[in-house]
């Protein structure tokens, strides 16, 4: 490496073009975090299963607050979502898929809301 | 082989320019952006471009470039924000209302201007094992390889890297990762797994594993996608991801069987 530029940091410059592929990754990491953060609350729900009928009823009686709907809206998307932005990794890399990346991220956050459309339409 | 040139996109917009167009080219250097003014023409390069200003307007302009017709792999930087190879690609495709910007290649140190220093791309070649390895005892007899093996078809596709470094200035986790080896050393990693005739395979699996190697990708299709040569080192990255992990299990039922035996 030159003497002149071992030492220099990379200088800031205009920041690449965003692209899609980045998007569907950030998408897929988000959403991942998000059911993570989900499934203790989950487990928690199953546990007051443990403890009688009443205590689950009661439980689930916080579903009916409308901040609750909305994050199982925003749940169901997000597992939509990661279902489907990880199906399209695998395909590019167990099936080495040449893929338009910008219209595949657009039918992948399509898919996730359409199923999250679903879920409010389901009477959820 | 040679891979199919995407046509860097003309996209049916006009090579011929209107006579006395002009183009406004903003130039990354010292710090900041240098504007300058070019005549349009016909079948017009960036290369072109930079050469002109170089030449007729200011000759302290520091660029880099060799053999003008997309083989050498020196003349990459980055345009309107997207790494891209300068002398194949032509400014009808890509100037944006008569506008160019350009800035030397992402991810890699400035030497001046817009030519880079491409030392830490070579040395992760280096580091991921991108040497063909003949062994303790080459063959003396020539290898006979079936151009339609699995092994040489994967070969193939790959094997027509120019180094330009596109792929590694188009890359997001190299940028997160200065560490990160890269698609362009990760591909030729690839080629050489391939490679029948390779004894150098065990190691080159180790290298090119862990927090910098083919498991950091994120198959943005970043490096696909802007590879002027239409390689896809997603795809090569992809193959090593399944090699290192079949190497781990080997190794793993190898190290259960000698503690069981």
């Amino acid at each position: 490496m030159n003497a002149g530029t071992q030492a220099a940091p990379l200088p800031r410059r205009v920041a690449a073009r965003p692209r899609a592929g980045l998007a569907a990754a950030l998408l897929h990491r988000l959403s991942g975090i998000a059911l993570a953060l989900f499934l203790p609350m989950h487990f928690i729900a199953l546990g007051t299963a443990l403890q009688g009928a009443d205590r689950l009823e009661s439980f689930l009686g916080l579903t009916h607050n409308g901040f609750v709907r909305t994050a199982e809206w925003g749940l169901v998307s997000a597992l939509a979502l990661h279902l489907v932005l990880g199906l399209r990794v695998l395909a590019i890399e167990w099936f080495a898929t040449r893929e338009r990346t910008a219209l595949m991220v657009s039918l992948c956050v399509a898919a996730a809301l359409a199923v999250g459309l679903l879920f409010l339409l389901g009477g959820a | 082989m040679n891979a199919p040139i995407p046509n860097a996109a003309l996209n049916g917009r006009a090579v011929e320019p209107a006579t006395g167009a002009m183009l406004t080219v903003r130039i990354r250097r010292d710090g900041g952006f240098q504007t300058f003014a070019v005549a349009r023409r016909p079948a017009q390069t960036i290369l072109d471009v930079v050469t002109e200003i170089q030449r007729e307007q200011d000759p302290t302009l520091a660029y880099r470039f060799a053999c003008r017709v997309g083989m050498c792999g020196s003349c990459a930087m980055m345009v309107n924000g997207r790494p891209r190879w300068t002398c194949r690609t032509r400014v009808a495709a890509v100037a944006a209302s008569d506008g160019l910007t350009l800035e030397p290649l992402r991810n890699l140190p400035v030497v001046k201007d817009l030519a880079v220093d491409m030392e830490p791309f070579f040395e992760k070649w280096t580091a991921a094992h991108g040497a063909f390895e003949p062994g303790d005892a080459p063959t003396v007899d020539f290898a006979v390889v079936a151009p339609d093996s699995p092994e040489r078809r994967a070969v193939d596709a790959g094997i027509e890297c120019i180094n330009c470094g596109v792929c590694y200035a188009a890359c997001d986790v190299v940028t997160w990762n200065p560490d990160y080896l890269g698609p362009a050393a990760l591909n030729r990693a690839w080629t050489l797994v391939n490679d029948v005739r390779d004894r150098g395979r065990e190691a080159r699996l180790e290298a090119v594993s862990g927090d910098a190697g083919c498991q950091s990708c994120h198959t943005h299709m970043s490096c696909t996608e802007s590879c002027p040569k239409a390689l896809a080192p997603t795809f090569a990255i992809a193959g090593l991801k399944r090699e290192t992990a079949k190497a781990s299990l080997r190794r793993l039922g190898a190290r259960r069987f000698r503690r069981s035996a």
